[in-house]
């Protein structure tokens, strides 16, 4: 019997087996974020084991609420802040070079095909589209992972998606893993690692797969993950290419992170995309998905464009493509945070900034933002806001308030039109 | 050891998310008791007042996926400081159930029929648990009548309640 990528990640980090059916693994990488973190370190410090297994390893950003908003987030970053000093972690990026965390950390190149990865945040399983295995954890987990280097986790299962066709032009990864989630259910994948294959995967950029693997802890999933490829190859170029002598080498390298043939799976899903639609949520679980054509006409009454799911260049890009020279219903109200500072200077660069500005788009800094509603974008009781996030809980965004998960197009013909409606880019036949 | 037993809180629905459980904006706090007061706050549940309804509680018994959404440490804490330190579900979401058992607390999963059954004999009553962690038993009663579950937990989670959590067993082991 084959092995599924997981499970080769799991034997190539296995340190321990503390009963039937758990492994103990060695961490690659532990990512911290402020608002996870400090509690962890806070306690590290009361048992006397204020220690770090590698500060090379250990990555750390401010991004959830940003620059601090009151005293208590303040308090967060500083905690943060003297702590990745005192360890001599190089890779914080307080205010100004920070981003969001599932955007910086793989823009800086920090995750490998066949790496094991944590974070004190269930948007963690985005990295796995590098073919590496990225769960989110609690804080004890992460303690215990900044201090030994080491997590718990039961042995993966994975359940296989293929996804076959070729997507239609105005439809994306957000319209895809959508339709996945409404498929799975929001916890049809929990303990399960969830494969993305198939020809439309492969068509799909580095971006796109991290917008797919963004959510798949929508499903319950672990980790999603994507089998490296030539595009993941390319995409790491920058930061491998002291390692290997040349991309065809690096390729063979990571091909070994790869699910056998006769890899045993939970279940293996079959999906055509070749005649999906853009879809859109209307309910407070993410499996709660509709056409948007179905949904046409709802209003909102803001429009968030942002977040780890779909504040890349890429995202901006297509959003900036739907905007252009188009200005915003003047019944809403709307926000882009682009979710680096990168992506932020490359926005300028291309004039995106300007098309949103010009639409009358609030630009703000890199941060989560309106995503969770602690700092900025929130809503009102009985508002509504259609946004490229991944999170539509009940007071997700604001008590009472209620939030429709979109792609970055739909969420931009939204905003010109005071309604939710399809982008242009989407030819209905 | 944490306590297992005592007054049972019923929660009638599936996918309680961690932001029903602890809003994010509360995830400021530095302290795990400054969470106390806000333990369910937004839950939406018709006719739940966590104010009335948690005072005295000790177990929670509910549907489905408990603890989906974020990865939170927060909602079991906040459960913690309430001294609630045993969640009978269907099922968890992954985190959840594993930071309850690195917390030392206990997530029982029974399945869907006996779930049910407890519903159907015991909610609306006052109820209470007592469990037996040797035997893996929980007997839930009222005052008309008692019923014994069997719960089955693995060993290394096991090991995790007695030792209080996986902070302590990590540190001597690895
Ligand atoms: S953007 Fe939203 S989902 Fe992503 S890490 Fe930030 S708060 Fe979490």
């Amino acid at each position: 019997m084959g092995k599924t990528l997981a499970q080769k990640v799991f034997d190539a980090h296995r340190v321990d087996r503390p009963g039937a059916g758990v492994s103990v693994l060695r961490l690659d990488r532990v990512f911290c974020h402020e608002i996870t973190t400090p509690i962890a370190i806070n306690d590290l410090v009361a048992l006397g084991k204020d220690r770090v297994f590698d500060p090379s390893k250990i990555k750390a950003v401010i991004d959830h609420v940003t620059p601090a908003k009151d005293s208590k987030t303040a308090e967060q970053g500083k905690t943060l802040r003297e702590w990745a000093r005192r360890h001599g972690i190089k890779d914080f990026f307080d205010i100004g070079r920070n981003g969001v965390c599932h955007a910086i950390f793989p823009e800086k190149g920090f995750v490998r095909p066949g790496f094991t990865v944590i974070m004190g945040d269930s948007h963690t399983c985005t990295h796995g589209a590098f073919g590496a295995f990225a769960a989110g954890v609690g804080s004890t987990d992460l303690e215990v992972g900044i201090l030994k280097g080491v997590c718990t986790m039961r042995d993966p299962e994975s359940i296989k998606l293929v996804l076959k066709g070729k997507l239609r032009p105005g439809v994306f990864a957000k319209d895809v893993i959508l339709a996945v989630i409404r498929e799975l259910t929001v916890n049809g994948a929990t303990d399960q690692v969830l494969e993305f294959t198939g020809e439309a995967v492969d068509a799909m950029s580095m971006e796109s797969r991290l917008t797919l693997c963004n959510m798949a802890i929508e499903a319950g999933a672990t980790c999603g993950v994507c089998y490296p490829d030539q595009v993941t190859v390319d995409y790491l170029w920058p930061f491998i290419q002291e390692e290997f002598s040349s991309k065809e080498e690096a390729l063979r390298e990571y091909a070994k992170w790869r699910s056998d043939d006769d890899a045993p799976y939970t279940r293996v899903i079959e999906l055509d995309v070749s005649q999906l639609e853009p879809l859109a949520t209307f309910g407070y679980k993410p499996d709660q998905v509709k056409t948007v054509r179905e949904l046409t006409g709802t209003p909102v009454n803001q429009v968030y464009i942002g977040s780890c799911t779909n504040g890349r260049l890429e995202d901006l890009r297509i959003a900036a493509e739907v905007l252009k020279g188009g200005k915003i219903n003047p019944n809403l109200r709307a926000i882009v945070s682009p979710a680096t500072p990168k992506v932020y200077a490359d926005a300028l660069d291309e004039g995106l900034i300007r098309i949103f500005l010009d639409a009358g788009f609030c630009v703000t800094n890199p941060t989560c933002g309106a995503c969770l509603g602690m700092s900025n974008g929130v809503l009102a009781s009985g508002e509504s806001c259609a946004s490229t996030t991944n999170r539509n809980f009940n007071g997700r965004m604001g008590k009472g308030g209620m939030v429709h998960l979109m792609s970055p197009a739909t969420a931009a013909a939204t905003a010109l039109a005071g309604v939710i409606t399809n982008s242009p880019l989407f030819k209905e036949d | 050891m944490k306590n297992f037993s005592g007054k049972i809180l019923f929660l009638d629905r599936s996918d309680i998310n961690t932001d029903e459980i602890i809003p994010a904006k509360y995830l400021t706090e530095l302290t795990k008791a400054a969470l106390k007061p806000y333990c369910l706050e937004d839950l939406s549940l018709p006719g739940f007042d966590p104010k009335r309804d948690l005072e005295g509680k000790s177990v929670i018994v509910t549907r489905a996926n408990f603890g989906c959404g974020s990865s939170r440490e927060h909602a079991p804490w906040v459960l913690e400081c309430n001294h609630i330190n045993l969640v009978v579900a269907e099922n968890f979401a992954r985190i959840f159930r594993q930071n309850m058992f690195n917390c030392g607390m206990l997530a029982v999963t029974l399945p869907k029929s006996e779930i049910d059954d407890l519903f159907t004999r015991f909610a609306g009553t006052p109820a209470e648990c007592k469990t037996d962690l040797e035997q893996q038993t929980l007997t839930v009663s009222n005052d008309q009548e008692s019923k014994v579950y069997h719960f089955t937990v693995g060993d290394f989670d096991l090991e995790l309640v007695k030792a209080g959590g996986w902070i302590n067993y990590a540190d001597q082991k690895y």
